[in-house]
């Protein structure tokens, strides 16, 4: 995901994954239909559904 | 009022710029009275910061009855006015029944709200559960109450003080009142104001002013979530409620959610007495946040921004205390809302400047007025 955009801002501007390890918030994405999950600490798994921002 | 003297600059200074300082201000200023504004902090830093902003028609007496539809009608008039964001959305209540006891109380109340006059709605478990799906299955229906609504109460208080300020009221941000009596305000710099009246809003800390008021703090704590539009379209309130809130002793939690304008959703809600501090008290924040996922278990995964807390201004009797105190002649109260203070703030401000300026109330204000609290007093 690195360099990609996975939300939109409130304000608008694309979003992606900074820290890497939980702080920023920026890597959020809808997990197993779950909002805002933070999946730079989710472990992949077969069939998980995620959802990112168009 | 009488005629001012020249050396009186105002007619009344209102201690405390919470939303109810803040509405009295704004009527003050409207029917052309000069008027100030002392607050030690910001405009609605205190409970109206910690208020859910619910615009809601209890019935818990007939007193709290007119005083919150008098208000809340008060706010309907006002909506056009506001700017957009005070979020004022008329999202309606619905009281939910977990039980068939709890479905008594709902058509005990829609009974009550029919007979004055305000539109309700009785909710089967379906009708309910096809409104909010996020409910939990199981619950018995309850009671939709249309008119209700939310706002976001500090934007509420800042706009009431503008428009105050634009009709010439002044406001004094960063002053704090050491003492009020006899037609002075003492601040704590040493500076006196004069007026004809002294209006205490001081909310929770309106004891501090005015010696003898029996006002009580009781602690809540609030919980903001992330967005998460579409979650929840009403205010949703548990019938349980009703049984906790009326507790005087002990701490109690109850189910209390709000749909935000953002899609954030608003929780609450506890009741502390005794508690001091300001710092979240985890028990109780566990405790509130267990009532509120087992009425919708749908919120144990969502993610959490903030939680604070703020003192609600209890009166003995759940009224608040508006008008003259027998002990000074210059001094009014306007404080005691507990947690209606966002709702009556309104009508509270239109009683206040009617005692003040001798014209007579919409609604009758002998419930509440200061001098029961004092006459109950010598009683006891």
């Amino acid at each position: 995901m690195a360099g990609q955009a996975c939300r939109i801002s409130t304000g608008g501007e694309p979003r992606g994954p900074l820290c890497g390890m939980g702080i920023c918030f920026e890597c959020r994405a809808t997990i197993n239909g779950n909002a805002h999950c933070r999946s730079c600490q989710i472990l992949c798994e077969p069939g998980m559904e995620v959802t990112t921002d168009e | 009022v009488s005629e001012p003297t020249s050396d009186v600059a105002h007619d009344v200074v209102i201690a405390g710029a919470g939303i109810v300082g803040a509405a009295c201000a704004d009527e003050c200023a409207r029917r052309g009275l000069r008027v100030a504004v002392i607050e030690r902090d910001i405009v609605g830093s205190g409970a109206t910061a910690a208020g859910m902003g619910h615009i809601v028609v209890m019935d818990d007496s007939d007193a709290q009855f007119a005083l919150t539809r008098y208000s809340q009608r008060l706010w309907q008039d006002l909506r056009p006015q506001l700017p957009d964001d005070v979020e004022y959305e008329q999202c309606g209540t619905i009281w939910v029944a977990a039980d068939e006891e709890e479905m008594a109380e709902v058509w005990r109340k829609h009974d009550c709200y029919k007979k004055r006059g305000v539109p309700t709605e009785i909710l089967d478990a379906q009708t309910l559960k096809r409104l909010e799906p996020n409910l939990r299955d199981g619950m018995a229906g309850g009671l939709l109450v249309p008119e209700d609504g939310v706002l976001y109460p500090p934007c509420a208080a800042r706009f009431l003080l503008e428009r105050a300020q634009q009709r010439g009221a002044e406001l004094h941000l960063g002053a704090s009142v050491a003492e009020i009596g006899e037609g002075h305000v003492r601040l704590t710099d040493g500076s006196e104001i004069r007026a004809e009246v002294i209006v205490n809003a001081g909310g929770a800390s309106a004891p501090e002013l005015t010696l003898g008021i029996e006002i009580k703090k009781r602690k809540g704590h609030l919980v903001i979530t992330d967005r998460y539009p579409g979650f929840l379209r009403h205010q949703l309130v548990e019938l349980g409620y009703l049984k906790s809130a009326h507790s005087l002793r002990s701490d109690s939690v109850a189910f209390n959610v709000q749909p935000r304008r953002t899609g954030q959703i608003l929780i609450g809600s506890s009741r502390q007495y005794g508690a001091e501090h300001t710092e979240v008290d985890n028990d109780v924040l566990a405790r509130m946040l267990r009532r509120a996922q087992e009425y919708m278990p749908g919120l144990a995964t969502m993610s959490t921004l903030r939680v604070w807390t703020g003192f609600r201004a209890a009166t003995p009797d759940k009224l608040p205390l508006i008008g003259p105190w027998p002990q000074d002649k210059s001094v009014f109260l306007a404080t005691g809302h507990e947690g209606l203070g966002i709702t009556t703030s309104l009508g509270t401000a239109k009683i206040l400047v009617d005692l003040i300026t001798g014209a007579k109330p919409e609604i009758p204000a002998e419930p509440y007025l200061p001098s029961r609290a004092t006459k109950e007093c010598t009683h006891a």
